[in-house]
């Protein structure tokens, strides 16, 4: 097997060369490593480059194959590991200066599961800070670049973990969701991105966002990629109380019957208050998703179109309640016990000391969010806040219900636009807090959802990749891969891979 | 301080309330399996959840949970069937997240109450609830004249106790006390000290603080039914205190009352040496916690069986066991009070277990036991004597082989030594001389060393015997029995009563 074109495998062949003793692991992890050190100088997707713990994982597979031991599904293939997720003894950002420096005493449930996979993995990748943004331009150390277009935004929070994958830099990638920050970036870098049932994998160990909305999942180029790695890293988690007992999906067999497939008898629902019929989303948009609608039709399924009204007060319910939780999540950033601490001159207070340090240490979006949850969980406004936004909450999954009962599956564009250009929408958060509008639903309902690339779009010049995001009840995950794979092997049967499309990289 | 408290009580109502924290005694702290031992270096008992590092995730504690339950069912609570921990939040370096995991408007237990006895009324103290949160880090200010953290060179925390479960209890205001209120503080205190011991839930220790109090004090005008503005007194750390701290506050109020004041409400905390309070933090500029539902936490939804089951695993509380002690030992109310006021009645009744009679036991704790531990300051049982040890020096004395002041002698011995009963008596040679030859060589010895008196009673004047019996005992250094002395003394003197 030639070692110029390791790095563009697929994880599925990846894992199967290596157990197959074509390639070694350290010879796959060697190439993404000169992956990374010709390509991140423009990408700039990794925070945190880990070679010499690629390699000696990469050597612990190797020696386990050579000691006969049988290699799991994704023994050897490399992954990249969004920079929110703690990681022993490796520096653990989030994106944020308060914690430079950092390095964790323990690993995170997801970061063991990899671990466990015999995955290799070889750095941390950038993010808006502690996971707040739409396009990774809040990361307090650089922003990030779509391989599609070096001009533009990977896509956020989890922009560095989308980039790593599309800049062919790793196959698979950790990312976490909040309230699209998985789906969003893989829709605007053309890859697959899943956020699973909330409390389908464990948050032991992920850095908090919004407690009641974040889950990790997974990044791939393709759906069955994307599958192995959930199936790696979901479970039930004794030490997250919010984790899901009995849960175990078989998300890989789900995407590879699914590619085999056709869809007849399921029944696709199209979300009348997701695809712009109010305007303000981008015709090229438009135009891939409701193609993507005939491929799904062509493929034998029912389309009908569903109302889901509450849907509408998912933006506002969303902004009241991950800034509340955050507000809460982020005081113990206080200089205290680890990470940044400002101006302890021995003559400062503490509270001068505390309130050095945050003001230094976070953000202009971290700072805007802790003051808006600040305010909404006070006394007095509580109620018509946080509480109100929770009723919505209700709301937004009562509306599921009804929709699920008239379709298998939901479906809208994952984001109303494509990538968007680096500084172009910094000024104004209202711009950038709209990416997450077809995402947000899912996310207060913590029901799955898959993003799947279903086009390109040129109206804005380049050609730019457009995502489909497909919709299940709780728990149903695995619909979400069958139907993401059955779309996937149609759309490339007819038009190839989306990210055949994508440039290559300059030397 | 002018004003006469008997004064004060005719013309203000005191109203109270009291708010007590206790730290459960679970192996391990409310979110995390780190170990709740007392005492250990600082910062050992720590791990990434009760240092709040970031991505940590809380677990709760259900040895706690049950706990709390107990607690709440021996109070006569209602357990909610559903309900939710909050978050509290605040910024202090004690706490590691910078917000306390609590319950707010979801409590596990509501609607309870204590009857507790004060001088032969029984007042009905309302629970108003029971809920269960984790304890803070404990911070050390070194530096500075006042040991707080304004002023402090630097200060040290220590994270050992962040995270122990902790259950409060809050009363509903106590009306009608009159001049008791301070007795019915420290009676609800001790009952409810005396109920956490015996359901096994906590060491309940006032001065290591697995037992906190904190007391709410205001006086209404006599008879005017609207309460006055409130005062917290924190760090009552003992029993007398809270009496103390009630009996203080009433009477600081009522100064600033006659002299047309306003109580301002604050904080103030009680001091030991003075037995005053003095003021701390202002509440009236009142902290903004900012509850919501902690979203890392699954609600507790407490089956109904498993609390059924539970309701049915309780110990015989105090007062049941009380009423039963009273009958089986057959105790007179007022004896019954004075043994509760002293906190000897679960030491008597240990005694009796062991094999004494109940009234001999009484006489000990009530006696010579409570005469030591008064001078030490502390309740008879505390004193480092078991029961058990009580009935063995009990039987000692019955059959003969000590006198009471032997006895006496070997609990001293016991107190000062922390030997056993018997190893003292042989140790220190107490036992009673009953050999009759050396009883006798020391009459004879009395006699020839007291000619005079030896002929008086040789006269017929007996009584003068009683200065020869002393001087037996004092040869023997007490261990004779003194009427068999006085035996074998007229026998050797050839004299008949
Ligand atoms: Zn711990």
């Amino acid at each position: 097997m030639s070692q110029t074109n390791l790095h563009e495998l697929s994880a599925a062949a990846t894992a199967t060369a290596v157990a197959a003793g074509q390639v070694s692991a350290v010879e796959v992890a060697q190439a993404h490593l000169d992956r990374i050190s010709q390509t991140d100088d423009q990408v700039r997707a990794f925070l945190h480059i880990d070679a010499d713990g690629a390699l000696a994982a990469a050597k612990a597979v190797d020696d386990r194959k050579a000691a006969g031991d049988r290699l799991g599904p994704l023994a050897g293939v490399p992954l990249a590991m969004k920079d929110v997720v703690v990681t022993r003894g490796l520096p653990t950002t989030a994106g944020s200066k308060i914690l430079q420096g950092w390095r964790p005493p323990y690993d995170a449930t997801v970061t063991r599961k990899i671990r466990e996979a015999g995955m290799v993995m070889l750095g941390k990748t950038n993010m808006d800070e502690f996971a707040m943004g739409s396009s990774t331009e809040n990361s307090a150390y650089h922003p990030t670049h779509n391989p599609w277009d070096l001009s533009r935004v990977p896509g956020g929070s989890s922009g560095g973990s989308s980039a790593a994958v599309a800049a062919f830099q790793a196959p698979l990638s950790i990312g976490t969701d909040t309230g699209g920050s998985i789906r969003q970036p893989a829709a605007v870098t053309g890859l697959v991105g899943h956020k699973p049932t909330y409390g389908s994998v464990s948050r032991r160990g992920l850095i908090a966002f919004s407690s009641s909305l974040d889950q990790a999942g997974p990044f791939g180029r393709t759906v069955q990629d994307t599958a192995l790695l959930f199936d790696a890293i979901h479970g039930h988690d004794p030490q997250d109380s919010t984790s899901i007992p009995n849960t175990r999906f078989e998300a890989t067999a789900a995407a590879v019957e699914g590619a085999r497939a056709e869809l007849a008898g399921l029944r696709v629902g199209v979300v009348r208050e997701l695809t712009g019929a109010s305007g303000g989303y981008q015709a090229g948009v438009l135009d891939s998703f409701f193609k993507a609608v005939e491929i799904l039709r062509g493929l034998g399924a029912e389309i009908v179109e569903v109302g889901c009204p509450s849907f509408d007060y998912a933006l506002a319910a969303y902004y009241l309640i991950a800034p509340s939780e955050c507000s809460s999540n982020l005081a113990r950033f206080d200089s205290v016990r680890y990470g940044l601490r400002v101006g302890d001159d021995g003559e400062r207070s503490l509270e001068e000391v505390m309130s050095l340090t945050r003001e230094q240490g976070f953000g202009a979006e971290v700072k805007r969010r802790i003051m808006i949850g600040t305010y909404a969980l006070s006394s007095g406004y509580y109620d018509a806040y946080y509480g109100q936004a929770q009723k919505v909450r209700t709301l937004i999954a009562r509306d599921f219900d009804n929709a699920f009962a008239q379709a298998d599956v939901l479906i809208s564009p994952t984001s109303p636009f494509v990538a968007f250009g680096i500084g172009e929408r910094v000024a104004d958060p209202m711009a950038m807090y709209v990416n997450d509008l077809c995402t947000l639903p899912a996310s207060l309902a913590g029901t799955p959802a898959i993003s799947v690339p279903c086009g390109l779009s040129d109206e804005l010049g380049p050609r730019l990749p457009v995502g489909l995001q497909i919709m299940a009840p709780a728990l149903a995950d695995e619909r979400c891969f069958r139907v993401g794979a059955a779309f996937e092997a149609a759309y490339n049967a007819a038009n190839g891979t989306v990210l055949s499309n994508i440039p290559a990289l300059g030397a | 301080m002018t004003l006469n408290y008997d004064d004060v009580v005719t013309r203000y109502d005191p109203v109270i309330g009291l708010e007590t924290h206790v730290e459960l005694g679970t192996a391990s702290k409310m979110f995390c399996g780190c170990s709740t031992e007392f005492g250990a270096p600082a910062n050992t008992h720590t791990c990434p959840v009760c240092l709040g590092l970031p991505g940590a995730l809380p677990v709760a504690n259900a040895s706690a949970i049950e706990y709390t339950i107990r607690i709440g069912l021996a109070l006569n609570c209602s357990i909610a069937s559903w309900c939710r921990f909050a978050r509290k939040n605040y910024f202090y370096p004690d706490m590691p997240k910078n917000f306390q995991t609590s319950q707010y408007d979801e409590p596990l237990c509501v609607e309870g109450y204590l009857d507790v006895d004060v001088q032969g009324n029984t007042y009905r103290v309302g629970i108003e609830r029971v809920h269960l949160e984790e304890d803070t880090g404990k911070n050390t200010h070194v530096g500075g004249a006042t040991g707080r953290i304004h002023g402090a060179e630097y200060s040290l925390v220590d994270y050992n106790r962040a995270g122990i479960p902790l259950v409060e209890i809050v009363t509903k205001p106590v009306e009608g006390t009159g001049e008791l209120a301070p007795e019915v503080a420290k009676a609800y205190v001790t009952e409810l000290r005396d109920i956490l011991r015996t359901l096994g839930v906590s060491d309940v220790r006032m001065e290591q603080g697995s037992l906190r109090c904190d007391v709410n004090t205001s006086l209404s005008l006599a008879g005017s039914g609207v309460w006055g503005t409130r005062t917290e007194t924190k760090n009552v750390n003992s029993l007398r205190s809270v009496e103390r701290a009630v009996r203080s506050e009433m009477l600081r109020q009522a100064e600033i009352l006659d002299a047309g004041g306003r109580i301002k409400q604050e904080t103030r905390h009680f001091q030991e040496t003075t037995g005053t309070t003095r003021s701390g933090r202002s509440k009236e500029e009142a902290t903004d916690y900012r509850y919501f539902p902690e979203p890392d936490l699954v609600p507790l939804a407490p089956a109904p069986e498993w609390v059924a089951e539970i309701r049915g695993s309780l110990p015989e509380l105090p007062a049941a066991r009380r009423t039963r002690l009273q009958a089986e030992l057959g105790l007179s109310t007022e004896d019954l009070q004075q043994m509760v006021n002293a906190g000897v009645v679960e030491a008597v009744a240990s005694t009796v277990e062991a094999g004494a009679a109940a009234g001999e036991a009484r006489n000990w704790w009530m006696g010579y036991l409570a005469q030591l531990a008064n001078a030490r300051d502390i309740e008879a049982p505390a004193l480092p004597i078991t029961p058990v040890q009580v009935a063995r020096l009990i039987a000692l004395v019955s059959d003969g082989t000590l006198s009471t002041a032997l006895a006496r002698q070997a609990v001293d011995g016991v107190l000062e030594t922390g030997a056993d009963v018997d190893e003292v008596i042989a140790t220190r040679g107490l036992a009673m001389v009953s050999d009759t030859s050396a009883l006798t060589d020391a009459a004879d010895a009395a006699i020839a060393a007291n000619p005079d008196v030896a002929e008086k009673v040789r006269g017929g004047k007996v009584a003068a015997v009683g200065a020869l019996v002393g001087a037996v005992m004092k040869a023997t250094r007490g261990q004779a029995d003194a009427a068999a002395v006085r035996t074998i003394l007229l026998e050797r003197l050839s004299v008949s009563e």
